[in-house]
Formats: C-alpha cells, sequence, structure tokens
C-alpha cells in the first residue's frame, strides 16, 4: 500500500513537472509525435499492401510454368501441357496468354489478359480501374489500340473491374484469347506461359522439381515465391521511404542526445533540492522514468492513432505513389485495417525504449550525486 | 541527538590545480536541544560544515557522528534516510519548487513515506496554520513575500518532524524585522524540543540572547579567538 501511495505521488510530482515546463515538453511530444506517426504510416501501409497482395494472390495458380531460351522468358508450346505428363496432386492445367503493351496516349505499360472466362465478344474487353481513369473510360466506350501489325484495332468496355483488385488489376486490360492471339500475332499453339493448380500446397514444391526435370527448358515459378517478391518488392520500397525520412529521424536523435547529454541548471537544482529533502535517488529514478515514459508513450500512442488514421482512413495520402509503386496508374483502394503485434514492439522498441534510456542516463548521474555537488 | 565532527576536512576539485580545501581538520560537537550558530565572513567555510554536518555532502576525511553512530562513510541509501527522519533543511534562497503551491511544496519531503494523502494533507495544513500560513496554501510559491516563502522553507523542513532543523543564512534575504520573527520562530521551535543549527554572518542573529552557541570559522577552521 505504501508503495503504491509513493508511486502515486511520485506520478502526481511528475505530472506537475511536466505542467510546469509545459513549452518545452509540448514541443518535444510534437516533435515525437510527428517522428512516430512517418515511421507508424510507413509501417502500416507497407503492411497492409503484402496483405492486400497475399489476398488477391490466393487464387492465383500454385505453379506458373515459363519457358526459357537464352536465359529469356519466351512463349511456351501448347504440346507441354502434354510433353509434362501425368503429375499426381495437379488438379487443372492450362495454358495462358498476357502481355504488355505501351499506350502512348497515357504514357503508361497496361497489362493485357486473356480471360475467355468472362465470355466476351470479339472486340469486347474488360478493363481496370486504373485504365478507365486514366483514359477517362466508362462501359460502352471504345478504347482504340495499335496491334502488332500497326493497325488501329478498337475495343468496346465491356466492364470496369473491382476497385477491391485494383492492386493488382489497375492495369489490366481483358479480352478473348482468339483477339489477343490476332492483336499481338501470336499462333494459336503457342501460350505466354502454363498455369498448374495443386490440390495440396505442400506437394508444391515436389512437383515443381518433377517439371524441372520433365520440361528442362522451363522454369516453374511457385505463387509463395511471388509474395515472396512482393514482400521484397514492398520491404524495398519501406527501406527507401525510411531513408528520405531519415533526416526527419535524425534531427530527433540529435534532439534527443541533447537532452540526454546533460540537464539544464534548473533540472540539477531540482534534484538536489529533492535529494536534500529526503528523496532518495531511486524516487528521483522513477519519477524520471515515469515524466519519459508519459512523454514517450503518449507521443507513440498519439503518432500511431494518426498514422492509423492517415493509412486507413485517410488512403495514405502522404506517402501512397512511392509505397504503391511508380507507374503512371496508381492503384486507388483503401488499405483494409491490418495490425501486426510485432510491428507495434518493433516501432515501440525503436522509438520509447532509447528515448527513455537516453533521458535517464544523466539523471542517474546526478541521482546518485551528493545533494550538495548537484545543487552548487 | 548529538553530532560529533572529528578532524573533518572537505577538499574540493582533489588533484586539480584549482584544489582548495573549504572546511580543514575541524572538530566540534552540536549538542542536543541548542541553538548552535555557525559564524564568520563569506568563504570561511560555514556551509560546507553545515551541508556534511546535514549529509548533504560527504567529508574529504574525518569523521562525522550522530549520536555516537559514525554516518560520514555510509552508503548513500542510509544517509538519504538520515536525511528525510532526522534533518530539516532551509535553504538560503529557501529553493521552494516554483509553479508548485505553498502546500505542494511543503508536502513534497513526505511523499516517499507513502503516507495517506488526507493525513499527508493535514500534516501540512497543520505546519502552515502553525507559522500563520494557511490562508497561503493554494499560492503559488513565486508569489511569495521574502518572509512568507522562509516560514514555508520552514514547514517543508518540519513536515517530517525532524530532530534537527539545519538553515543556512536564512535572514540573508531578508530585513531586520523579519529576521526577528525568525528568531522567534526557531526560540518557539527550540523550545519545542528541535535541536537547531544554522550559518549567519548577520550580527542581529549571532549576537541573539536565542542562540546559545555561537562558533566562528576564519578560512575553513575553527577561529579560536
Amino acid at each position: 500500500m505504501v508503495l503504491l501511495q509513493r508511486q502515486r505521488y511520485l506520478i502526481d510530482y511528475t505530472l506537475s513537472a511536466l505542467y510546469r515546463h509545459k513549452g518545452k515538453n509540448l514541443g518535444l511530444l510534437l516533435v515525437y509525435t510527428l517522428i512516430v506517426f512517418l515511421l507508424a504510416s510507413v509501417m502500416l501501409f507497407t503492411q497492409s499492401l503484402r496483405q492486400e497482395a497475399a489476398r488477391t494472390l490466393q487464387n492465383a495458380p500454385e505453379i506458373i510454368v515459363q519457358r526459357m531460351v537464352a536465359g529469356r522468358h519466351a512463349l511456351i508450346p501448347a504440346d507441354y501441357l502434354e510433353k509434362m505428363g501425368r503429375l499426381r496432386g495437379v488438379s487443372e492445367r492450362h495454358g495462358r496468354l498476357w502481355g504488355y503493351f505501351y499506350d502512348p496516349v497515357v504514357k503508361a505499360n497496361y497489362t493485357l489478359m486473356a480471360a475467355d472466362h468472362k465470355q466476351l465478344g470479339e472486340r469486347d474487353i474488360a478493363i481496370g480501374a486504373g485504365v478507365a481513369r486514366a483514359r477517362g473510360l466508362e462501359i460502352g466506350d471504345r478504347l482504340s489500340l495499335r496491334s502488332s501489325r500497326g493497325e488501329p484495332t478498337s475495343f468496346r468496355i465491356r466492364e470496369i473491374l473491382h476497385p477491391d483488385t485494383e492492386l493488382l488489376s489497375a492495369d489490366l486490360i481483358l479480352l478473348p484469347s482468339a483477339t489477343f492471339r490476332s492483336f499481338f500475332g501470336i499462333a494459336n499453339n503457342l501460350f505466354t506461359d502454363l498455369a498448374l493448380t495443386v490440390r495440396n500446397p505442400a506437394e508444391t514444391r515436389k512437383i515443381a522439381e518433377k517439371l524441372t526435370l520433365r520440361l528442362p527448358d522451363t522454369r516453374p515459378i511457385l505463387r509463395e515465391e511471388i509474395l515472396r517478391t512482393y514482400d521484397a518488392i514492398f520491404n524495398w520500397r519501406q527501406g527507401i521511404v525510411f531513408v528520405l525520412l531519415s533526416s526527419a529521424l535524425m534531427a530527433f536523435v540529435i534532439f534527443a542526445w541533447d537532452k540526454a547529454s546533460g540537464l539544464s541548471a534548473e533540472e540539477k537544482r531540482e534534484i538536489g533540492i529533492l535529494k536534500a529533502i529526503g528523496w532518495d535517488s531511486n524516487d528521483i529514478l522513477a519519477m524520471k522514468l515515469w515524466e519519459g515514459a508519459v512523454v514517450s508513450v503518449t507521443a507513440f500512442l498519439l503518432g500511431y492513432l494518426l498514422a492509423y488514421l492517415h493509412v486507413f482512413h485517410a488512403s495514405a495520402e502522404l506517402f501512397s505513389s512511392v509505397l504503391k509503386g511508380w507507374a503512371t496508374l496508381y492503384p486507388q483502394f483503401k488499405p483494409i485495417p491490418a495490425i501486426d503485434g510485432l510491428q507495434i514492439a518493433t516501432l515501440f522498441f525503436f522509438t520509447v525504449f532509447p528515448y527513455t534510456v537516453a533521458t535517464i542516463i544523466p539523471v542517474w548521474r546526478a541521482a546518485v550525486s551528493d545533494p550538495d555537488t548537484v545543487m552548487r | 541527538m548529538t553530532i560529533r565532527l572529528e578532524n573533518v576536512t572537505k577538499t574540493f576539485n582533489q588533484g586539480l590545480h584549482n584544489e582548495f580545501s573549504a572546511v580543514k581538520n575541524v572538530s566540534l560537537e552540536i549538542q542536543p536541544d541548542r541553538i548552535t550558530c555557525l559564524t564568520g565572513p563569506s568563504g570561511s567555510g560555514k556551509t560546507t560544515l553545515l551541508s556534511m554536518t546535514g549529509c548533504l555532502a560527504r567529508p574529504t576525511s574525518g569523521r562525522i557522528y550522530l549520536h555516537d553512530r559514525l554516518i560520514s562513510n555510509l552508503p548513500e541509501h542510509f544517509l538519504t534516510e538520515i536525511r528525510r527522519r532526522t534533518f530539516g533543511f532551509v535553504f538560503q534562497r529557501f529553493n521552494l519548487i516554483h509553479d508548485m503551491t505553498v502546500l505542494e511544496n511543503v508536502l513534497l519531503p513526505a511523499y516517499p513515506l507513502g503516507l495517506p494523502y488526507r493525513k499527508l494533507v493535514d500534516m501540512g495544513q497543520h505546519q502552515l496554520a502553525a507559522l500563520g500560513l494557511a490562508d497561503k496554501r493554494h499560492e503559488k510559491s513565486q508569489h511569495l513575500s521574502g518572509g512568507e516563502a522562509q516560514r514555508v522553507a520552514i514547514c517543508r523542513a518540519l513536515i517530517n518532524d525532524p530532530e534537527i532543523l539545519i538553515a543556512d543564512e536564512p535572514t540573508a534575504n531578508l530585513d531586520s524585522k523579519l529576521s526577528l520573527a525568525f528568531l522567534e520562530i526557531i526560540h518557539t521551535l527550540n523550545a519545542a524540543g528541535k535541536t537547531i543549527l544554522l550559518t549567519s554572518h548577520d550580527p542581529l542573529i549571532y549576537q541573539s540572547p536565542v542562540i546559545d552557541t555561537v562558533i566562528k570559522l576564519h578560512d575553513g577552521e575553527i577561529d579560536a579567538a
């Protein structure tokens, strides 16, 4: 009970000390909150992008088989579907047709993909929301693109793809496979790659090994590898933003170091007075720990809350273009709230912990000295 | 509670070119239940000697006994306990914490005891009432006059009911009327059983009949004359 009451008095004193130096502490809180806000925004948004990518790829085939010629991706003959033979665990196999098209009008690359399941008419296409925005298209409008033979080909917009999948479909154009072949001049017996659906995901790697043996001029790409690539890309982009933020971080480190490297004459005098009137070194350390904790935890919570609102309610306006990619067709999507405990712990460790330790060192030095020495 | 100092020396900046001894080989005894005044010109070592006696500083050499218990070599934790329970301090500039109320300042030394809040406030108000400051308890300390600030400092020094009150140049910032009022206060406290040890170079204080013992210091040593 005495211990609790004692802590209560120490907290009371801490709060009153914070209030007494409100100008300085508010300034510190503001800078600290801003730093947490920037870091947390990047982390939350990247995490949300990763989850979004994983969610969108959930229905993608487990294995993609690409033919390699001279180390480059080449079209794959349709008979490879037979040549790969019977593979236990593969529930479905089919050829895919996809490619890129550079549109000089908007200086953007589109991804064109054959999608017979959409049951589109010969000159009908379905487009991603990014394409629709870039070209100002609506359902029923026509889009003219120049084919591989140089002839303008006019398509009618049948559908605009759902914005939920915009992270991966912003630049997508879906069309019937016959139209795709004639547009790019691809023979009927060729595909861009082959897609295999595997019943048990645990067998994916084994099946990929068999494919490498049976079709030595191909490379199997696993869905989990694509996911890992997305992770790496988002980590890389997160790193870039962190580098951009490093100047702000440095300023904060210098600020914290300045505070940590010495106490003001007034702070020293106050510690001396408290020691002289009977406060223990531990009481002073506890009081200063509370002070550091109040500032840093408040800044952390405020910064994190603001970052949450920024990312999940304002779609991370400050960083989205860097983190989503540098393409002309930025996907517009609302990040789905996703909080990772480990991420919070990491952010907490790198923002709250160093500050608290840095500020407690000079206090400890003063607190273990004779009151007379501190007050002089 | 007797305080005994044996060959106490305090040297600052030891080993440096500006090394100097503020107190040199001083031996003396502070008698309990008396008012003792250390006097001497500026730089004579009064404050340093007072600080060592009150466990605010350690002697470079020599020994200090509190009621036959050697205290000069005790670890910091025990010295804190002695400061908290045995001594009450009134500093030269009173050292009240600005922007805190009078009552909060008075209660500060009792915080580490962890007493119930109600009891703590009662103790503080009782002290303030005894020195005529009951109506000032919610005022910020920086708004007090010199005499009021000093009385608040005395209340703060007495909150833990110490046996010994130590005051460093308590009247240095006061006029003669307030200095006399201070003498009256310490006289009353002494009558109530407190041992008082103070420093002053003000004749009004050290020549006052209230003071039982005067110890003169000069250049860090006791002036035998």
